[in-house]
């Protein structure tokens, strides 16, 4: 998931990269050209059908399931998701999954059975909008200005990071890149809104997983299957368990992460996965869109469907790295740059190109191509719709046409996607700021989970209990990481060990910052007049006459596909232990 | 999406997934004829063979499944 996906020094990897990679032939480089049409053909065409705010901002509200359950993964799926989990892989070995499994899933779940019937009942145009519903304008304006701060540096991120892979893998110039790219995702969503980014997200999930599959089936082959993988890598590296998923999470030392299993289940499995995939509008965006509420409940849990196999995409390449790519053949960032080797984050790339001929090697690197512009574009939607309705129309301009909010969404996708550039050419001069993102990203996502979470199911949080208690759980995040930063042995507090590692510290952080803001906002809300319950209908559970779904037959209802995957899940848990 | 008119995403996913099959396979017979000076690993499987036949099935289902067909 973005907020939290791999330690990724883009700077470093640029300084560390001895040359380019591969070389792309006639036919690879047609298969990339040919994409970047069919993106831009997308967007023209369905210019047409977007002529309305519900159109341009909701895509109509008229999507079926399945494909607001792909677009819903494939927003998450761009940003360094896998370029920067496949180097993790190599890197923390099995352990990487856990950010797909217990990461992930259950919040999904959670997401699609019992959020979504809020989200989708009040008819809200955005996360934002459902605080302003459920507790006034305040919390609106304050969540909509963090999420667009945000999202538009995430774009910028997003944009960079793809150049300077396509600059290390192929040696394309990065302004190049940048401007290609931006212009391309500014283009289709500025054409056809959300539409043209949820068709551009489903067309972009195919193509990575025809593109990175091949990978996967190859390794394994070439390693003997699972258990020759797993065989090669005990044998290159024997002091270290690259393969078990929890049994050496008992402490911070037994593992390579430097981790314990209290983080990784409740900063990792609880506050962040629930904040970011049932809060972020970014995601949240894509299953509101959906044609009815049944729609809306099963897209997410599609979408975990698919989230759970990802890792045979992403996770494994980095598995078979370690198999059998020769012990120490890849470094950490300082190293690849002191010897000129190549670092963890070329994993993938490197994979490919083991195994990938003319053809294929255009296909895969399409597919990380539409990995990077899908993330973009679902920053970029996201953010016009946020700035139109929950900033302009809420706080410059309330009345004004249809037409006029449509006609500002997509100057505003313009405006981002220029900012988004800005952003990227800002992100150069650090090279540390990846951090700081993924830190700023924490900042706002947990405390605001906390918010909408009392929000949907306690009808006695007030609105001064919401807006105080996302205050001051934003502050104390932002206090939290500020007191680690200026003394360094605080990290025991915050992260109950001083032998934390940073994605340590920013699960425990996480997890107070939810706490501090769930007990704020219960205690100003018992000191404080609560809405009356006529005011809660549609907004808040025990207020709202939910829709029976007694009628379906039982394959046909979303709690049941439900419940399978969580059988799944539980399932690959004990078979991976 | 239901709306009148509209083409299905699915059928704009078929028909880039059956030009690429095609050059693909392309790619893969030429590379049968005229093997590569540093082939990759496991080229004996010509991956690009097999790989280039699934994409253009699965490119002929998904275009002829949901071609805009038009009204009589």
């Amino acid at each position: 998931m973005q907020t939290i996906t791999a330690q990724f020094p883009l700077s470093l990897l640029l300084q560390s990269a001895p040359s380019r990679l591969v070389s792309l032939s006639g036919v690879d480089i047609a298969i990339v050209v040919l994409y970047f049409f069919a993106v831009i053909g997308i967007g023209f065409y369905l210019k047409r059908y977007t002529k309305t705010g519900e159109e341009f901002f909701l895509a109509g509200r008229e999507m079926t399931a399945w494909v607001a359950g792909l677009s819903f993964l494939a927003a998450n799926l761009g940003s360094l998701e896998l370029m920067g989990w496949a180097a993790s892989a190599y890197q923390y070995g099995i352990l990487a999954t856990h950010w797909y499994w217990i990461g992930a899933i259950p919040a999904m779940l959670f997401l699609g059975i019992v959020m979504i019937p809020f989200y989708y009942i009040s008819k809200t145009h955005s996360v934002p909008g459902y605080l302003k519903l459920r507790y006034g304008e305040p919390a609106r304006a304050f969540s909509a200005i963090s999420f667009g701060f945000m999202t538009v540096l995430m774009s910028g991120i997003n944009m960079y990071s793809m150049a300077l892979v396509l600059k290390v893998v192929l040696g394309w110039d990065i302004n190049f890149s940048i401007w290609v790219s931006s212009i391309t995702v500014a283009v289709y969503v500025g054409l056809g809104g959300l539409l043209s980014a949820i068709f551009n997200e489903v067309l972009q999930f195919v193509l990575i997983w025809l593109g990175a599959l091949l990978i996967s089936i190859i390794g394994l082959i070439e390693a003997g299957g699972w258990s020759g993988m797993v065989a090669r890598i005990h044998h290159n590296f024997p002091a270290q368990d690259f393969t078990h998923l929890w049994r050496t999470m008992g402490s911070f030392s037994d593992n390579p992460m430097g981790i314990h299993w209290v983080g990784i289940v409740f900063g990792l499995g609880w506050v962040i996965s629930f904040g970011y995939w049932t809060t972020d509008f970014l995601v949240v965006q894509r299953v509101i869109a959906a044609k009815n509420l049944r729609a809306a409940k099963l897209a997410p849990i599609i979408g975990s469907a698919f989230k759970m196999a990802v890792p045979f995409i992403v996770i494994l390449p980095g598995l078979l790295g370690l198999a059998l790519l020769p012990p120490g053949f890849l470094t950490g960032e300082t190293q690849a740059i002191a010897t000129g080797a190549h670092s963890y984050n070329e994993v993938l790339p490197i994979m490919l190109a083991r195994y990938c001929g003319p053809g294929l090697l255009g296909l895969g690197i399409t597919a990380l191509i539409a990995g990077f512009m899908s993330g973009m574009a679902g920053n970029v939607s996201a953010f016009a719709t946020v700035w139109t309705y929950d900033i302009y129309r809420a706080l410059f301009r309330k009345q004004a046409p249809d037409a006029h909010y449509v006609s500002m969404g997509r100057w505003c996708t313009i405006l981002g996607v220029l900012v988004s550039i800005g952003t990227a050419y800002f992100v150069m001069q650090f090279r540390s700021i990846m951090d700081y993102v993924q830190q700023l990203f924490s900042f706002f996502i947990a405390p605001l989970f906390g918010t909408v979470i009392l929000g949907m199911l306690w009808k006695r949080a007030t609105p001064q209990g919401g807006f105080w208690g996302l205050l001051t759980g934003t502050f104390s995040s932002i206090g939290m990481w500020l007191w680690v930063y200026l003394n360094p042995a605080a990290l025991r507090y915050i992260a109950l060990s001083s032998q934390a590692k940073p994605m340590a510290e920013n699960m425990f952080r996480a997890l107070w910052a939810w706490i501090i803001c769930v007990v704020v906002t219960v205690v100003v809300s018992m000191a404080t007049r609560p809405k009356p319950a006529s005011e809660l209908v549609g907004l808040v559970y025990g207020c709202t006459e939910l829709p029976s779904e007694g009628h379906l037959a039982l394959y046909q209802r979303p709690i049941f596909w439900a419940g399978v995957i969580a059988f799944v899940f539980v399932v690959l848990q004990v078979i991976f232990w | 999406m239901h709306r009148v008119g509209m083409i299905s995403i699915w059928f704009f996913i078929g028909v880039l997934l059956l030009i690429y099959g095609v050059l693909i396979l392309g790619a893969g017979i030429y590379d049968l004829s005229n093997p590569a000076a540093h082939p990759v690993v496991l080229a004996s499987l010509h991956a690009g063979i097999w790989w280039g036949v699934l994409l253009i099935a699965m490119g002929v289902v998904y275009s002829l499944r949901f071609m805009p067909r038009r009204k009589k």
